[in-house]
């Protein structure tokens, strides 16, 4: 019997057992204990960009997603020392783009003000880079809003690999790299994005928005206005609605 | 409608005093008056110094997103903002008839923030003045002075306004910025459990309003000699109208009269606003002056506001109110169809809206209607829409253009303080005339001005006047511009 005994790694002192080939975030969620991450998708092969997810491992400071979980490893995550590592990362994301939660769409069902939330980030603290980024609203479904991305590459990932469109992708280096369309004209409209391709659900924050339903989830009964982000990314809070009643056009796909 | 101390004539020969920031001008706004060596005033102006931005930073933008942004404007009346977007972009989904459900919900939250605004502003803000005196002790003319001295009456006011707060908590979501309204209805149903809870403290609410109104009745009949006079100029007024002529502060079509009563426009769709209503600008104020059109902009400027609403209806269609506005009426023996220009009667005819309010949402709470679920209409789209709502300190227009590929175009906001901003500046003046002229200016009679401008009830109101802390500044600036003396009063003392 000791042979069906699962492989563990200790977490923050707690033991979290693992399959062989998981990741410590894969086998850290699935044990019901919380990384703060972005660019990660349990659909998609974890990625790395982000580096929310970033923890120590014997020392060493890794990203949690793409690190292969190994019996006997001793993990900190939520050490005051990484906690405020996560949080200059989410403040970065913050000042670099133009984030104005007050009026935007996806406010309650966005990670990144929910990421920012758990990790008590009370204000920006760098200073704005307000850059200007032109909305593409050309596409007679769906508003681009790149004022709000934050490179995670989902997006990229979905067209590619499950709606073999290739719509998404990014251009430009360092400061100056941002999310393009793959289209002659750069034009949302001359691609071939359809509302029902994944690509439209996998958007983190507020770019990719299906127009002309904005705000008919009050606000409030949104995803993460029911419950905090370290409940729902681990699978302990399902329900959309705390009042169980239905959004007045049917259930929203917005922050699916 | 003399402006004849709206530019002096050789100003470099006076001597400046700045009233630096008026209180209760949310943002900033700021009074200077010039005065010769002999203490007589050549030129009082209000001045709107902040620049908000809003009609160009909304360009570009998607619709839907607009009554959501639009309300950040202001945080005492988010709300009319809210709805006034709402219903502009109302017509551009084609929604041009809301469920009755989805009207109601936005009538329910919109007399609420009629009876929270204005609780505020009469209790919190103005009472100080109206119950204490325009020259009394500086360290009681506040909220807390009145909570000392009169603490049912506080208390009254402060219960008043957390109730209407509610009506908005449980229409829109939130106290403030909250997103019950959306383009063609509104996003959340109200239940009958929450319907029941607005409904528990409903008759205590309007005994409060009642006795509201009697205290400003007698107020003012009580200082009648002073409050008929104080600052008074005759002008136009705006207003919507509802159906049959009754007040109706959600929706209807414009009607404007002249200072003697006379109708000058009336029934005129939203849509067509810009046939009647013109605005230009001038060089020390970033406040445009909107003028009506056929009168030109020397004579065309008018009052909006709760005392051209209660003047310009033929009716209120709620008993307790009507009977106040029958009250008021006969108080000041207006002719039929004369009018009352005082402007400390904008606190009486505040008031009866406040009452008129409560029995608005009694109404509505009683109205099974009002729990439906059927919330949003749409029709053909239309390329642009104008929303025309009476928010608490007046008629409030948001106009936008809206493109093929949902975003806006062009954006006008006619905001309720805007129109009321050539008012304020001849009620100042007048005011100077009558108190200051010839005198040394004291913080006292220096008040005498911030009162007459906190009868309009300015949007641009903070609340530090309430708390006894408004900032002064005096400056005192002999021919040569050089500064003679300044006073600084950071709400202790002068």
């Amino acid at each position: 019997m000791a042979g069906a005994e699962k492989p563990m790694f200790a977490m923050d002192g707690n033991d979290v057992p693992f399959e062989p080939g998981q990741t410590i975030l894969q086998a850290a969620l699935a044990a019901g204990r919380y990384v703060p991450h972005l660019c990660f998708h349990p659909e998609f092969k974890p990625h790395g960009s982000c580096k929310l997810c970033t923890v120590k491992i014997n020392g060493r400071t890794v990203a949690s997603c793409t690190t292969l979980a190994k019996q006997g490893d001793e993990v900190e995550s939520e050490t005051p020392e990484i906690q405020d590592l996560r949080r200059n990362l989410v403040q970065f994301l913050f000042v670099e783009g133009n984030h104005f939660c007050p009026s935007c769409e996806k406010s309650g069902s966005c990670m990144l003000q929910a990421v920012a939330y758990d990790l008590g980030v009370m204000a920006e603290h760098f200073s704005p880079f307000f850059p200007s980024r032109p909305i593409d609203a050309s596409h007679p479904d769906v508003l681009l809003d790149f004022n709000r991305c934050i490179l995670c590459e989902l997006c990229i990932r979905a067209s590619a690999e499950v709606d073999g469109k290739n719509v998404f992708a990014l251009s430009g280096r360092g400061a100056k790299k941002h999310l393009i369309v793959n289209a002659e004209s750069g034009r949302l409209a001359d691609t071939r994005l359809a509302v029902e391709d994944k690509a439209m659900d996998v958007c983190p924050v507020g770019v990719i928005l299906r127009k002309r339903r904005g705000f008919q989830v009050p606000i409030g009964e949104r995803k993460y206005d029911q419950h905090p982000i370290r409940e729902v990314a681990v699978g302990k809070a399902t329900a959309r609605h705390a009042s169980g009643k239905p959004s007045p056009q049917g259930p929203s796909k917005e922050g699916a | 409608m003399s402006s004849s101390l709206e530019k002096a004539d050789d100003p470099t020969k006076l001597r400046r005093v700045v009233i630096d920031p008026v209180s209760r001008v949310e943002g900033h706004g700021k009074v200077t008056i010039l005065l010769d060596e002999a203490g007589k005033v050549h030129q009082v102006r209000l001045h709107i110094v902040e620049f908000r931005g809003f009609e160009r930073f909304i360009q570009g933008r998607p619709y839907w997103e607009v009554p959501v942004m639009v309300q950040r404007l202001c945080g005492i009346c988010p709300v009319s903002h809210h709805l006034c977007a709402s219903k502009a972009l109302d017509l551009v989904v084609g929604a041009r008839r809301l469920t009755e459900t989805a009207e109601k919900v936005r009538r329910l939250m919109h007399y609420g923030q009629m009876l929270q605004s204005h609780a505020l502003h009469f209790f919190h803000l103005a009472s100080p003045d109206l119950l204490f005196g325009f020259g009394s002790d500086l360290a009681k003319r506040n909220i807390v002075g009145v909570a000392a001295a009169f603490p049912e009456l506080a208390k009254q006011g402060i219960m008043l306004r957390k109730y209407g707060q509610e009506v908005i908590r449980i229409t829109a979501g939130k106290r403030v910025h909250g997103t019950g309204a959306i383009p063609g209805g509104v996003n959340k149903q109200v239940t009958a459990a929450e319907r029941d809870e607005l409904l528990a403290p409903l008759p205590q609410v309007l005994e409060w309003a009642r006795g509201a109104v009697k205290l400003v009745a007698d107020l003012h009949l009580s200082h009648r000699a002073e409050y008929d006079r104080f600052g008074t100029v005759p002008s136009s007024f705006l207003s919507l109208v509802g159906e049959g002529g009754k007040l109706d502060l959600y929706d209807g079509t414009l009607r404007a009269r002249d200072h003697a009563g006379q109708i000058l426009f009336d029934g005129v769709d939203p849509q067509d606003y810009r046939s009647q209503i013109e605005e230009n600008v001038r060089s020390w104020s970033y406040m445009k002056f909107p003028f009506i059109g056929s009168l030109g902009p020397d004579v065309g400027w008018y009052r909006v506001g709760p005392l051209a609403r209660i003047q310009n209806c033929d009716f209120i269609d709620t008993p307790l109110a009507e009977e106040a506005r029958q009250q008021f009426r006969a108080a000041f023996a207006v002719p039929e169809n004369g009018l009352v220009h005082a402007p400390l009667a904008y606190h009486w005819a505040r008031i009866i809206e406040l009452l008129h309010s409560a029995e608005v949402i009694e109404r509505l709470l009683h109205d099974d209607a009002l729990l439906g679920d059927e919330l949003l209409a749409k029709g053909p789209r239309a390329k642009s829409g104008v929303g025309i709502i009476e928010a608490p300190r007046g008629t409030l227009i948001h106009h936008y253009e809206v493109n093929d590929q949902d975003l806006v175009t062009e954006c006008n906001l006619i905001v309720s303080t805007t129109h009321n901003n050539q008012a304020m500046n001849e009620t100042i003046r007048e005011v100077a005339r009558q108190y200051l002229d010839g005198k040394e200016p004291t913080e006292g009679l220096l008040n005498h001005v911030e009162v007459a401008i906190r009868a309009y009830d300015p949007c641009l109101s903070c609340a530090t006047h309430a708390l006894g802390k408004m900032p002064l500044t005096l400056e005192f600036v002999d021919p040569s511009g050089a500064l003679v003396e300044r006073l600084v009063r950071d709400g202790e003392s002068l």
